[in-house]
């Protein structure tokens, strides 16, 4: 029976570590294939970890002008979305929340209906439309459909975990004479801190690495966001695969930072938040 | 006077979010149907025609509708149950703590943080016809004899990419069921433990069904996102060879931008978002009726 329980915690084990390989893989070739020069990289067979490393490309990536530009128009376009998202989402997970007001059922609905709706599936009426508003090739198209495309989701999250704190608290704010506004921002905000944190890393990632509604708003080659530049640097270098993976890595480093700063907060976050058991 | 106070108030935390939604998503939604009954191109925006269900029609009369109907069949079997499966498997051995436990789960997650571009090429040049999966499996292992093709066979191809989604998903799955199974309550297992249910009993028996509300979240969740796959099928095979791996949304895509038919492209998208919203709809309020 012991050496029953050892044997599977040993073969656990081994199948975690056989998972942890197999995630980490891609990241470890791409790391080796940015470190050998070009000319190595091209030979047969491959090799699987370059002889004399070299950071050559990632000078070459880091100096090419469209990369350093378009890491910037990426944190631009992330951070001014996040603030519009969250400012809207939380607003309206608040009304959900704690108010009884007319259309409330009925524009749940629409909300969560617009949950299922695969947003690439709009992309041909918001270009038209971003397009007529003279948006075409221009950071506000990027930031406008990011963040409605954000809210839905952002908003459900939000909502679950506001109802989870108790209306008791609203009761004797309204009773101190305090307003809706003074509860939203000094107590449900700060009191919901834990349900921000999906909804960061869901929506940064969303946003960081959006690439069908960048490739097609944005024409200027200065105004690209990385997703875009990267692939680009696939086509317009074909052959140099050192420069693509590590312009790759560097734009994987902040997204990775941000998880690994938030993931201890990330499962007790969703544990307390809408998706529960 | 208090409740017409905070009646005003509602609505002031309401219609900012409510209407940019609406803006942003929910016009553009009625636009896409209308749009779908007209002959509209996008070299002469100003000028579109009326042609009823002509562009329906068309579609229905297109082979590339089967074909990318199949590829995305194949893609959401394979993928929807392996995240699911591999996803829970992930969960189950790494909700409660040991030493380590924290490593394997940021390691696991990995993959989600890594974008679909990146994720996209990285497959890409692994299995290219000279990448270090042939060298492996002709030059060391000798499985086969000559290169294979991965990415220009299209069952291959999709195989592919299947895995790259499946790859990139379990991490997501996992996180999710991690938060469910800490919710489990333990005096569930210790009842089951009294009564001399073993792990697998009390795997099937308590775990299971009581993680059933995150499944089926989960598992929206992801035939939503296997109707979303894109960005890798542009970036591994562009739909290719002869289109023989296209999907929905990459001819969609290639049809509104590069063959500049709005109109046709509109109704596409309308075919395919419908049943899936509505499958998802109705998913949800089983789950609601059943709680």
């Amino acid at each position: 029976m012991i050496m029953n329980a050892r044997l599977s915690r040993v073969s656990i084990g081994i199948a975690l570590l056989i998972g942890a390989a197999i995630s980490l893989y891609p990241l470890f070739f791409m790391l080796s294939t940015s470190l050998q020069p070009s000319a190595v990289i091209l030979e047969y067979p491959p090799r699987l970890w370059p002889s004399a490393p070299t950071w050559d490309h990632y000078k070459e990536a880091w100096n090419s002008q469209q990369f350093g530009q378009s890491l910037l128009n990426s944190v631009f376009v992330t951070v001014a979305s996040f603030f519009a998202l969250f400012a809207l989402s939380s607003m309206l997970a608040f009304a959900y929340s704690r108010f009884e007001f007319r259309g409330k059922r009925l524009s749940w609905l629409v909300l969560m209906a617009c949950l299922t709706i695969p947003v690439m599936t709009l992309i041909i009426p918001q270009f038209v439309m971003t397009r007529d508003m003279g948006l075409y090739d221009s950071y506000w198209a990027l930031i406008l459909v990011y963040t409605a495309s954000g809210i839905p989701f952002t908003t459900f999250l939000l909502k679950g975990f506001f109802d989870s704190i108790s209306r008791e608290i609203d009761e004797s704010v309204y009773m101190d004479g305090g307003s809706s506004r003074l509860l939203f921002l000094r107590i449900v905000m700060p009191l919901s801190k834990p349900a921000f944190v999906p909804a960061i890393i869901f929506n940064a990632l969303y946003i960081w690495e959006e690439f069908p509604w960048a490739l097609t708003i944005i024409n200027d080659p200065a105004k690209r966001t990385l997703p875009v530049a990267l692939a680009n640097f696939q086509g317009q270098y074909t052959t140099q695969w050192g420069v693509v993976f590590a312009g790759s890595l560097i734009a994987l480093l902040p997204i990775l930072f941000l998880f690994l700063f938030l993931q201890r907060y990330l499962i007790r976050g969703m544990t307390a938040g809408a998706v529960k058991g | 006077m208090y409740a017409k106070k905070l009646r005003r108030d509602a609505y002031l935390f309401f219609l900012p979010g409510f209407l940019f939604v609406c803006w942003f998503i929910v016009y553009p939604l009625v636009q896409n149907f209308l749009y779908s009954f007209y002959d509209f191109r996008l070299t002469k925006l100003s000028d579109k025609t009326f042609i009823g269900l002509d562009n329906y029609n068309a579609i229905f009369h297109e082979k590339l509708l089967w074909i990318s109907l199949r590829n995305m069949l194949y893609y959401g079997l394979l993928t929807v149950p392996g995240q699911m499966v591999l996803g829970f498997l992930a969960a189950y051995a790494l909700y409660r703590s040991f030493p380590g436990v924290k490593f394997f789960r940021a390691v696991y997650f990995v993959p989600v943080v890594t974008s679909w571009v990146v994720a996209s090429l990285v497959f890409k040049f692994i299995f290219t016809d000279r990448g270090f999966l042939n060298y492996l499996l002709t030059d060391k292992l000798h499985w086969t004899s000559a290169p294979v093709s991965w990415l220009s066979t299209p069952f291959l191809a999709l195989t592919v990419l299947a895995l790259l989604g499946i790859w990139k998903g379990i991490g997501w799955v996992m996180v999710l069921y991690l938060a469910a199974l800490q919710n489990v309550p333990q005096s569930l297992y210790d009842a089951a433990k009294v009564d001399g249910a073993g792990a697998w009993q009390r795997l099937v028996h308590i775990t299971i069904p009581s993680v059933r509300q995150t499944s089926s979240f989960i598992q929206v969740m992801l035939i939503i996102g296997s109707f979303n796959v894109f960005t890798s099928v542009m970036l591994m095979t562009g739909g290719g060879p002869l289109h023989e791996t296209e999907v929905l949304l990459s001819w969609m895509y290639n049809k509104a931008f590069k063959h500049y038919d709005l109109g046709y492209a509109a109704a596409l998208a309308y075919l395919f978002a419908l049943p899936i919203a509505l499958l998802n709809w109705l998913q949800m309020r089983r789950d609601k009726e059943s709680d």
